[in-house]
């Protein structure tokens, strides 16, 4: 079995599974049940300032969107940081610590944009015997109407600014967490690193209504009546996490940035995505959350048995598919590839014809002499992938490459019909 | 063997009766609906629609199941189907929608269209919310002549369409053979009366029951004062046997005793043979059979002339049956029927020899023919009809298992009854 030790700014772990900083690693309790199912860390719930504790909303703190076998796609909350006092939390995480000294323990903190709030509190954190803090510029809902999660992480001035604080309050590594609810995630990435972050973790969660109650016409959920917008999480958001994580990791300026990657990871696979788009070890939350700890059984497994296959180690993996992305005009458009359909495999249900009848190409037959059939008509297909993607059989139709590897890759950039094509060779 | 024939009711408890006659095909909850109808692929032009003699649109109402628009599903399988609900419990899928649905290609499991369709449509019955409003009125009158399943599809599409409807019925409730002649198990509850309420509730139809072409109304009559008849009278009579001793006691056709079965009120009175001899090998022998069963028969054996393979009952009757406890001998035609005054057994030809079955009951359930009907022209007992059920007979129509196409399903026979209604609809609009 391949081993998956994890060394991420220098704080080791037996894995690289780390429980994100959520509901499930907010108390003691909670992360003692975690090490002993055997995650590799956790990021401990975000602590507040010292003070009357925060005030969570006693009705529903989630929402969820499922499935209609009631499996859950998406999820999110409006819960807030750790309601619990200052004191109790830094009390168990020191004790966590001692009792786990393998696992990783960071510390998730938000704190008003002023200096001393953060020279006051981040030594009581590191005092506790934590690994590292991770700095939450990210909670979209609640306290960022109090100029804190996602309001900084929201202006990269602001970001560069609380991040130098926590790195001049603090001597062990610092990781910057990342909000998705911007429109570029390289401006907050820079100004992490300006600051001097050791590393950013992304994504926190999105901005998210999950729908409406159809018996009250109100939104839901609500508490009393009215609701607010919530952060979403789970396997829907994973395309948008790794997009940005790809992002970061691809940049020349950020691409050396260490990055825990987050966002909707169930299985072993969303952990390999991550890991090959650049990340170096993963957090989990709402898999957990709808699961239970014991996930960790195939997060592990899963990884480990798939480094064997591939024979490699984990930081081989690390990183291995960035070369892969790059900008739509750099695609090379003189690849050409068809649609083929697996008669044996064709159920005839048909929907790869009336999807691409409807919406695209018109590119498949529904009869072919008199039957039932659906064929490619080469002429028409243009390679788009769509009747792969709906087919309900696997592997019955895939996409076959019919240009010639030989013949000169030709990209936007240099293409005839782009006006502002590179001339130089011309 | 010979002595009195062993013939007595409760030869099972009560309570066993009960469970032997509760529902064969337990209703869907909602999460089981649910999940059930995500396994619809949604396909094109769908096969299963295709098989549905009545062409229910059913990717879209299983579609509408999913979305949690119940009553839209309802509506979907009722446009085209008005006894969606009956014909959930009693078609045979198997050889119809669920045959023909892609899942079975890989997984050989079907999505089940059946008690989807179940879910779908107990609701708006159960609660009886109409679904359809008659359109104005027409000042047409249609007489409708059966109160089955034919008779009753056609009254519903002519009301709708705004025409007044009588039906002459000859029984004293409507339904046909669903209220008469299917099997207890598969419509508990007085379902088929509950359907026939609901079709009926839709206005603009009066039915007149213990009314029987022939004996109480005339064909000449109804075309005399109705502007068109639909004629929905099914197949009458119990096809004889033919051979020595079918005229002994104990001897009985299985359609007769069913309806009596279905119109007991208490099934531990009604009397039961200890060895029943069931001939035949279509659904009302299967279901003859298992409720003989049921009813506590200790020993019953079905016996049909030909092979498995050419039983009109489906396999998954034919399953039903034996795994109910019947005996299925086959390719083996009955030869004469045994006793003096009552059948004390049957003796059978087979493999160019013979044997004997001992029976205290003797079911014959080898087919039905039409009730002899003067006026329209007639092949092979059956009405001769067009592609729009017109008779030979000027503004009457057929449909159901009088007419020449008619395959003994409740299926069939809505869609004929609809397809002449649609068509009768034509015709007066045209006057």
């Amino acid at each position: 079995m391949a081993d998956l030790k994890s060394t991420f700014l220098g704080i080791e772990s037996p894995n690289p599974f780390w429980l994100a900083s959520a509901p499930p690693t907010d108390k003691a309790y909670n992360v003692n049940r975690a090490f002993e199912a055997g995650w590799g860390g956790v990021v401990w719930k975000t602590l507040g300032e010292e003070g009357p504790p925060i005030v969570n909303v006693s009705g529903p703190r989630y929402g969820a969107l499922h499935s209609n076998e009631r499996r859950v796609i998406g999820f999110n909350n409006i819960e807030l940081i750790t309601d619990r006092p200052l004191q109790t939390n830094l009390d168990e995480i020191r004790q966590i610590k001692r009792d786990w000294p393998d696992r990783a323990v960071v510390v998730s903190v938000m704190l008003p944009m002023n200096e001393e709030a953060w020279a006051k509190h981040l030594p009581m954190i590191e005092d506790t015997g934590a690994d590292g803090l991770e700095l939450n510029f990210g909670c979209p809902h609640g306290m960022s109407e109090r100029g804190m999660g996602a309001a900084v992480g929201q202006v990269p001035e602001y970001i560069q600014m609380a991040t130098e604080w926590a790195k001049s309050a603090a001597k062990i590594p610092v990781i910057v967490k990342l909000t998705p609810n911007v429109a570029s995630i390289l401006p907050p990435a820079k100004a992490a690193q300006a600051g001097g972050a050791d590393a950013v973790s992304l994504i926190n969660t999105v901005n998210s209504i999950m729908r409406v109650n159809y018996d009250t016409l109100t939104m839901y959920p609500t508490t009393g009546g009215m609701g607010t917008h919530g952060g979403y999480c789970g396997e829907a958001v994973k395309p948008i996490a790794l997009n940005m994580v790809a992002e970061i990791a691809r940049t020349r300026e950020t691409g050396a940035l260490p990055i825990s990657g987050i966002g909707g990871i169930t299985d072993w696979r969303d952990a390999v995505d991550f890991l090959a788009l650049g990340a170096s070890n993963v957090q989990v939350c709402t898999a957990a959350m709808v699961y239970g700890f014991k996930i960790i059984d195939d997060l592990a497994d899963g990884l480990s048995t798939f480094l064997d296959d591939k024979g490699m180690a984990l930081d081989d993996l690390i990183g291995k598919a960035v070369p892969s992305v790059t900008d739509w005009q750099h695609l090379n458009l003189n690849y050409v590839e068809k649609a083929v359909i697996d008669q044996d495999l064709c159920i005839k249900c048909g929907r790869c014809h009336v999807v691409c009848e409807d919406t695209s190409h018109q590119a498949i037959t529904h009869t072919v002499d008199g039957e039932r059939r659906f064929e490619v008509i080469d002429d028409e297909c243009v390679g788009c992938n769509l009747c792969v993607s709906v087919c309900p059989v696997d592997s019955c139709i895939t996409m076959k490459q019919v240009s010639d590897d030989n013949d000169a890759p030709l990209a936007w950039t240099d293409h005839p019909n782009n006006p502002m094509r590179n001339t130089e060779s011309e | 063997m010979a002595g009195q024939p062993d013939i007595r009711n409760s030869r099972l408890a009560q309570d066993e009766i009960a469970a032997n006659f509760s529902d064969l095909h337990p209703a869907l909850s909602r999460s089981e609906a649910l999940i059930e109808a995500d396994r619809c692929y949604f396909c094109f032009d769908a096969p299963c629609t295709d098989a549905c003699p009545t062409g229910i649109d059913i990717p879209a109402f299983i579609q509408k199941i999913r979305s949690d628009n119940v009553k839209g599903s309802a509506r979907t399988i009722l446009s085209e189907n008005i006894m969606g609900g009956m014909c959930s419990r009693v078609c045979p899928t198997e050889v119809l929608c669920e045959e023909a649905c892609v899942r079975n290609t890989h997984e050989e499991k079907p999505v089940e269209i059946g008690l989807l369709q179940r879910y779908a449509t107990d609701p708006q019955i159960e609660t009886g919310q109409q679904l359809f409003a008659r359109a104005a009125p027409t000042g047409k009158r249609v007489a409708v002549v059966g109160g089955g399943p034919a008779g009753l599809s056609c009254a519903h599409r002519l009301a709708t369409l705004g025409h007044d409807v009588v039906i002459f019925n000859r029984d004293e409730k409507v339904g046909g053979l669903n209220e008469y002649g299917i099997a207890a198990y598969k419509t508990v509850n007085d379902f088929a009366q509950t359907e026939a309420d609901y079709i009926l509730a839709i206005g603009g139809i009066e039915v007149r029951n213990n009314c029987a072409l022939g004996a109480d109304v005339s064909l000449t009559d109804l075309r005399n004062e109705y502007d068109a008849v639909f004629l929905g009278i099914g197949l009458g009579r119990s096809n004889d046997l033919g051979i020595d001793g079918e005229d002994k006691d104990g001897v009985v056709n299985a359609t007769d005793y069913i309806a009596e079965l279905r119109q007991a009120g208490d099934l531990s009175e009604l009397p039961v043979g200890r060895t029943v001899v069931v001939i035949g090998g279509g659904m009302t022998a299967i279901d003859i059979a298992v409720q003989s069963r049921h009813l506590g028969a200790e020993q019953v054996h079905m016996v049909y002339r030909r092979g498995p393979e050419n039983m009109s009952a489906s396999a998954f009757e034919q399953a039903l049956a034996q795994t109910s406890g019947v005996t299925i001998h086959h390719r083996a035609p009955p030869k004469q029927i045994l006793g003096d005054e009552h059948v004390t057994g049957v003796e059978f030809e087979a493999d160019g020899g013979k044997f004997v079955l001992y029976a205290d009951i003797v079911f014959k359930a080898i087919g039905q023919h039409l009730n002899g009907i003067e006026g329209p022209a007639t092949e092979n007992g059956r009405i001769v009809i067009d592609g729009w059920h017109r008779t030979s007979l000027d503004r009457v129509w057929a449909g159901g298992d009088c007419v020449i196409d008619g395959d003994d399903l409740t299926v069939t026979a809505v869609q004929h009854g609809k397809l002449a209604a649609i068509d009768i609809d034509r015709h007066l609009g045209e006057q």
